[in-house]
């Protein structure tokens, strides 16, 4: 029923059609706060870091379905207790799959998406300097034919 | 019956897209100028035919006639005008006319404008464009016709979701559209120059205004959409790096990095096949956009998943678009004659550095968009791709090639003086480090991220200025002969240093306000009030307000900075009564190029029991920057345009400005 209403952000639209809801950056919300700053920052740090399951690619910083609601609870508790950031990463995960980390954790399976950008840059790179080293092909050298030149400049003025 | 009348303008639109293309094809192939010329008449009708099937989606839209499927399930009586105009565009079907209509009227231009185009080129381009116009169309008809009547038309539509009744919502799409499908225009040259075998100065000066308009429009089109993120969704944020979002930006990356190869082609003959490439990849980014976004395959879209069918018609479209461009490149590309020689050291070689990098940033979008397709497919398991890997991976990329972009102006063509480029920005190198400095020192607390955004907007903003300082000699020669040379300058010239102005102004906001973004959030009773950085807001109250379609709860919050009164803040809570949602409006207060954010949440009881409430604010410094930065861009390319008309359309004049700059 509801369709693809307009090409860009439409997912967020769905926020709103799916719980009537008003999407603010729920995680800010008093009611659920830690009393002290310093863990309340590490906690909303790891928010931004953990996916809403339940919703079209929002973060549970964000989001203000109940399962973000009580992730973001169950977050806040377990870093009262103590726990560091890696092990509720590995908690959810284990939970909910890596589908849940908005930023995906370094692995063998993922090096090429980590890599890729990088190994790219450093290829073309070093084939651009490979070429620009290697003698100049006497071929290349070749400029317009003066016939050329002047049709050239002939679309040139028109 | 106007229904009936858009709907067989449509199909007729589709019949004179074959003939576009057929009699193009003849006329090429028979070098006969009447076949080419009733090719070129055919284009015409063409848009026409889907002009007149667009106006009369319009009025079935302003006239509220919910016999149209399209206009019951996206509109209402009681939405006001403007509404009901986007909402042709709003839905899948009218945005497919919409895309459809860019089309055709870009061929249309190209059949009657292109006069300076070798007549073979010209043909074969029209026909391409046919080719183009003809699977869109039969889409648009067969899979996706916006007119369609209903059996039993209901009462009442259904409105347009709340959330996307916004001004910048309803006029972003064309502006988007026009840019995407610009590309197609630069798509269809590309071909055309492949089948005739021959690409060169001429043909990137063809190419490089088309370039340059959708390029233009494209970046106004996303600026739009990220505008209304930032204030419509109510947390401030401008980007997220969504898919669909992604889907507009990989077209843009490409466009950028054609843009710049461009130049080369034209002013130097060199890096043709390159700048060839880069023409197709352009309109293919385009393509797989309106794929990505329209079959659901990927996450964030998943809940307007139209219809698969839809989408596999889409990405066959695609794949014959992109496949058939990309062959042909690989099978007549080795042909072409290699240009110019130039040392590494120089504008080419700056140039191709920036196209080395644009590349790869536009691969790392793409990678990250595609690859929790790629994970799912290839070990079941899906990942999520979030900003975090967008800023470890495509930010230090970017940052290096603007690092390095005011130098490439400074440095001639074929043999550059890097020394001497850099020697003549150590005012500029030197305003930078100044302003790093002054933010390293004066912001609290410490943000290496705006300290190195500052810096970096400055250096580029400092650097395209030192660039015109070079152009017209200041500080050499007179006052009075400097501000001669500046009236000589072409306008192009002016368009780059826009563009690179508005590069540095959107560096410096983005950095600035990702790392200063204040947040605050109370249950505040009338008379309380919270502090975010150096403002204080107070509720004076809450009050009932009424919309053309909506009840609202209107707070009325003073702002204030150390006592002194700043601005009336009034954020709305609305309910939409046709589809029952509440969405939130939020009241900006602009300051300083920064906004005092303001969101009225939902009402409960407060910390002492008193019912009050839930007031959210962020103070987003420099936060205008991030929009203004993209509009001197656009400003940028529209100013380049405007020269390059002059030059092309008027010889006389351009022939005075050769000898002016002698």
């Amino acid at each position: 029923m509801i369709r693809d209403r307009f090409t860009r952000f439409n997912w967020r639209a769905a926020c709103a059609v799916l719980g009537a809801i008003v999407c603010i950056g729920a995680a800010s919300d008093p009611a659920e706060r830690l009393a002290d700053p310093a863990k309340e920052a590490r906690a909303r740090a790891v928010f931004q870091q953990v996916r809403c399951v339940v919703c079209q690619n929002e973060s549970i910083d964000d989001s203000e379905a109940d399962l973000a609601h009580d992730l973001r609870q169950s977050i806040r508790q377990q870093i009262v207790q103590g726990r560091s950031d890696g092990q509720i990463r590995a908690f959810l995960v284990t939970r909910y799959g890596e589908f849940i980390l908005l930023k995906p954790r370094f692995s063998l399976g993922n090096a090429a998406l980590w890599l890729a950008p990088f190994g790219l840059v450093l290829i073309a790179g070093g084939a651009l300097i490979w070429r620009a080293r290697r003698p100049a092909d006497p071929a290349q050298t070749a400029d317009l034919t003066p016939e050329e030149q002047a049709r050239l400049n002939a679309l040139g003025e028109n | 019956m106007t229904a009936e009348l858009g709907s067989f303008a449509l199909v007729l639109a589709l019949v004179l897209s074959v003939a576009q293309a057929g009699l193009s094809i003849a006329g090429r192939v028979r070098g006969s100028a009447a076949l080419a010329g009733a090719g070129e008449g055919a284009a015409a009708g063409a848009f026409l035919g889907v002009a007149f099937a667009f106006f009369a989606l319009m009025i079935a839209f302003v006239t509220s006639d919910f016999s149209v499927a399209n206009v019951a399930e996206n509109s209402h009586t009681a939405k006001p005008l403007l509404y009901k105009i986007a909402g042709v565009w709003g839905s899948h079907d009218g945005s497919m006319l919409l895309w459809c209509l860019a089309l055709t009227g870009f061929g249309a231009v190209i059949a009657l404008s292109g006069g300076g185009l070798p007549a073979r080129l010209k043909a074969s381009a029209v026909a391409t464009q046919g080719l183009l116009g003809t699977m869109f169309l039969a889409y648009a008809v067969f899979a996706s016709n916006p007119l369609i009547r209903l059996a039993n038309p209901p009462v009442e539509g259904a409105s347009l979701n709340p959330i996307l009744q916004d001004p910048f919502l309803a006029i972003h799409p064309p502006f988007l559209y026009a840019g995407y499908v610009g590309m197609s225009v630069v798509y269809s040259l590309a071909v055309a120059a492949l089948i005739e075998g021959r690409i060169d100065a001429a043909w990137a000066r063809w190419v490089r205004p088309w370039t340059l308009a959708a390029w233009s429009l494209l970046t106004i089109g996303i600026m739009l959409g990220s505008f209304w993120a930032y204030y419509e969704l109510g947390w401030g944020g401008w980007w997220f790096w969504d898919p669909v979002e992604n889907a507009s930006f990989m077209p843009w990356l490409a466009a950028t990095a054609l843009l710049h190869s461009a130049v080369v082609t034209e002013k130097r003959g060199a890096l043709a096949t390159w700048t060839m490439f880069l023409a197709l990849l352009a309109f293919t980014f385009s393509m797989l956009g309106a794929f990505l976004v329209r079959s659901g395959v990927l996450t964030s879209v998943h809940a307007f998943a139209v219809d698969p069918t839809r989408g596999t018609i889409l990405l066959v479209i695609l794949g014959v678009t992109a496949g058939a461009g990309f062959c042909l490149f690989a099978w007549r590309a080795p042909t072409l004659a290699p240009g110019g020689l130039f040392a590494p050291v120089s504008r080419e070689g700056a140039l191709i550095l920036n196209n080395l990098f644009l590349s790869v940033c536009a691969f790392t979008v793409l990678l990250g968009t595609l690859y929790p397709l790629i994970g799912q497919a290839l070990s079941g398991e899906s990942v999520s791709i979030g900003p975090a890997y967008y800023n470890l991976t495509f930010t230090p990329l970017m940052a290096i090639v603007l690092l390095i972009l005011p130098a490439g102006p400074l440095l001639a063509w074929k043999r550059g003086d890097l020394l001497g480029a850099l020697q003549r920005l150590w005012w500029a190198a030197a305003l930078a480090v100044a302003a790093a400095g002054v933010v390293l020192i004066l912001s609290r607390p410490t943000k290496g991220l705006a300290v190195l955004g500052v810096g970096l907007g400055v250096w580029l903003i400092a650097g395209a200025l030192a660039e015109v300082g070079e152009r017209v000699r200041l500080g050499r020669a007179g006052f009075g002969e400097a501000l001669r040379r500046l009236r000589g300058l072409p306008r192009g010239a002016f368009g780059m240093t826009l563009a690179h102005i508005g590069v540095g102004v959107f560096i410096m906001g983005a950095a600035y306000e990702t790392a200063f973004r204040i947040e605050a959030a109370q249950v505040l009773s009338p008379g309380e009030s919270l502090k975010v950085g150096a403002y204080a807001l107070t509720l004076d109250g809450v009050g009932n307000a009424e919309g053309p379609n909506y009840l609202a709860e209107r707070g009325a919050i003073s702002v204030t900075r150390a006592g002194h009164p700043v601005c009336q803040a009034h954020p709305e809570r609305r309910l939409y009564a046709p589809g029952r949602q509440t969405t939130s409006k939020v009241a900006l207060c602009e300051q300083n190029l920064g906004d005092v954010y303001v969101v009225l949440g939902e009402r409960r009881p407060g910390p002492h029991g008193a019912l009050g409430w839930l007031v959210r604010v962020y103070w987003n410094p420099w936060a205008r920057l991030i929009f203004i930065g993209p509009f001197l861009m656009a400003l940028g390319g529209a100013v380049s345009l405007s020269d390059r008309r002059l030059r092309l359309g008027v010889p006389r004049r351009a022939a005075r400005t050769a000898q002016v700059r002698a």
